[in-house]
């Protein structure tokens, strides 16, 4: 067994026991985290397959940014664990109908992929010198995919802007600063310097 | 292996070749990691001393000579207190929380490039790989104030993940300005683009940039004065006010060695990092020549502005933080990326050659 089978089997099988960790924590944070988990161990298995771009971009916005602002409002959110199992058994049926759907599924495709077709090693794809992931397939979205590229940031986009426009909901009551407002504001705004004669206990003036 | 030097096959012949990279690249990454921590452990001693001259104190020198001892002797006494752990923590989260926020810190710096040609690991997207790095690095301040069960600590990891992830944002589109004129994610190539003495440095035509990043690096290390992850005066000490001795000396490492890397980056991304910015005047071989020592300069410079910004600003309100991230840093780097396209139609620059 060469290095990198052994490293592939080690990080499949954590990837795995991490996997069933997120559905079987009982606590959202400890799922989330073993989520993270998985998330690391994935884009391991990607780098053992040389696409480096893809395994740093997992992390990058999976682990960085999206698994961030999870466990951000998992924290907050005070989830009443008991309250979410209540319908367990009442959902299992569907719950277990999908699952199998999604087995067979998978199972399908590693057996059309097992019939005859050969399934090409890693080893063979030889890669050229000087050979960068990153850049081959930045080649490839910039030209060949151009438009669907394009089409998927349009969307993007237009999911940003929904995003901050259902900020922008007006509602009575609401207070909300005016930055402008606060750094233009001058000192003779607020404080008011009032002239005022000495006051001289007695009537007598001290020198 | 590649990359592993002749002279490790003549010391250890009689092992496989993928243990002699092993043992190679494990001493390679030891050096690096004393390296770094040392630094890290003077630039504690420089901060106090730094600051204690602006604010017209002497600050530690009494531990050897003139203090130079002083961060071995706080070492020695943060090992020696006792690591605390509340009842009610959850223990588990509550230890890996530092080792959590230590490590990729220190991994990130395998792929720096010290000197020319030497990189721990010269990969190709390596600046990817320290945007990765970095923004995994905020899953340790956010567990340990989970991890503690404190509502002062909590409040400091829910402000520290509002924090790192908005200016994580600033941060990466300001690397890609860095990108379109190295047309490379290799840290090693994106310097060598900026040889030709101090005028082409990247830093010129990327000004905004450049005060974005800074300032967005100074914001994710959680110094002051974007310091409200730990503000002393509202939230006691943030997510780590239930840490002692050596658990709390784990956070301390992260912070300033990330501090080291950011100075690192900042040198390397707009001021040509081991490039010699007299290259081609008539001046002594060591001066024009590119080296560790002109990346150890240019580092020594920024962290010097860290503590400089310590000593000199208040500390910001937290719905400022957010509107400087959010609304002012974002577009600054839009405008100015879509100016550097402009640059780039019309070859202006030191990249049209």
């Amino acid at each position: 067994m060469s290095i990198t089978e052994i490293l592939f089997y080690a990080f499949s099988g954590v990837l795995l026991v991490s996997a069933v960790g997120v559905i079987t924590a009982r606590n959202p944070v400890h799922a989330a985290l073993f989520l993270v988990f998985s998330f690391f161990n994935s884009a391991v298995l990607w780098m053992l397959l040389e696409a480096e771009f893809l395994a740093i971009v997992l992390v990058l916005v999976y682990v960085g940014a999206v698994m961030v602002l999870f466990l951000f409002v998992v924290m907050m959110l005070d989830v009443n664990v008991a309250e979410v199992r209540a319908g367990f058994t009442r959902y299992a049926p569907l719950g277990i109908l999908i699952a199998l759907i999604v087995v067979a599924e998978i199972g399908s495709v590693v057996w059309v992929k097992s019939l005859g077709t050969e399934v090409t090693p890693v080893a063979q794809v030889a890669v050229a010198e000087g050979y960068s992931n990153t850049g081959a397939l930045g080649q490839l979205l910039y030209t060949k995919y151009l438009y669907p590229f394009e089409l998927a940031a349009v969307i993007l986009l237009l999911a940003i802007v929904a995003a901050i426009v259902l900020t922008m909901r007006r509602r009575a009551g609401l207070k909300q600063q005016d930055i402008a407002a606060q750094v233009s504001v001058r000192a003779q705004d607020r404080v008011r310097v009032v002239k005022m004669p000495p006051v001289i206990e007695g009537g007598e003036k001290q020198s | 292996m590649n990359g592993v030097p002749d002279f490790v096959n003549t010391l250890l012949p009689f092992l496989p070749e993928w243990i002699q990279a092993v043992v190679f690249y494990g001493v390679v990454a030891l050096i690096l990691f004393i390296s770094v921590i040392l630094t890290m452990a003077f630039l504690t001693l420089a901060e106090r001393r730094v600051i204690g001259s602006i604010q017209a104190r002497i600050g530690p020198n009494r531990v050897g000579p003139g203090g130079l001892l002083q961060p071995f002797a706080d070492v020695l006494k943060l090992m020696l207190k006792e690591i605390v752990i509340p009842t009610a923590s959850n223990k588990f989260l509550f230890i890996i929380a530092p080792l959590l926020a230590v490590i990729p810190a220190l991994a990130a710096w395998a792929v720096v490039p010290l000197w020319p040609g030497f990189a721990v690991a010269d990969i190709n997207a390596g600046l990817l790989y320290l945007l990765a790095l970095s923004s995994a690095g905020v899953y340790g301040v956010i567990l340990a104030g989970w991890a503690t069960n404190s509502k002062y600590a909590f409040l400091g990891a829910m402000r520290a993940a509002a924090q790192m992830v908005a200016y994580e944002i600033a941060m990466g589109f300001a690397l890609v300005g860095v990108v379109m004129a190295a047309g490379s994610l290799n840290l090693g190539e994106i310097i060598e683009k900026q040889a030709g003495g101090y005028f082409s440095y990247f830093f010129w035509w990327m000004i905004p940039l450049f005060v974005v990043y800074f300032i967005s690096g100074v914001a994710e290390t959680n110094r002051a004065p974007f310091d409200v992850v730990e503000g002393e005066s509202e939230i006691v000490a943030g997510f780590h006010v239930e840490y002692s001795g050596m658990a709390f000396a784990v956070f301390f490492v992260a912070e300033y060695v990330n501090m080291i890397l950011i100075s690192a980056l900042t040198s390397i991304f707009f001021f040509g990092g081991w490039l010699s910015p007299f290259e081609g005047y008539p001046l002594p071989g060591f001066i024009t020549a590119p080296g560790f020592h002109w990346l150890f300069l240019k580092i020594s410079f920024f962290l010097f502005c860290y503590l400089w910004f310590r000593a000199t600003f208040p500390r910001y309100r937290y719905d400022q933080i957010m509107r400087l991230g959010w609304k002012v840093f974002i577009p600054v780097t839009l405008v100015w990326l879509a100016v550097l396209g402009v640059f780039f139609a019309y070859d202006i620059g030191p990249w049209s050659k």
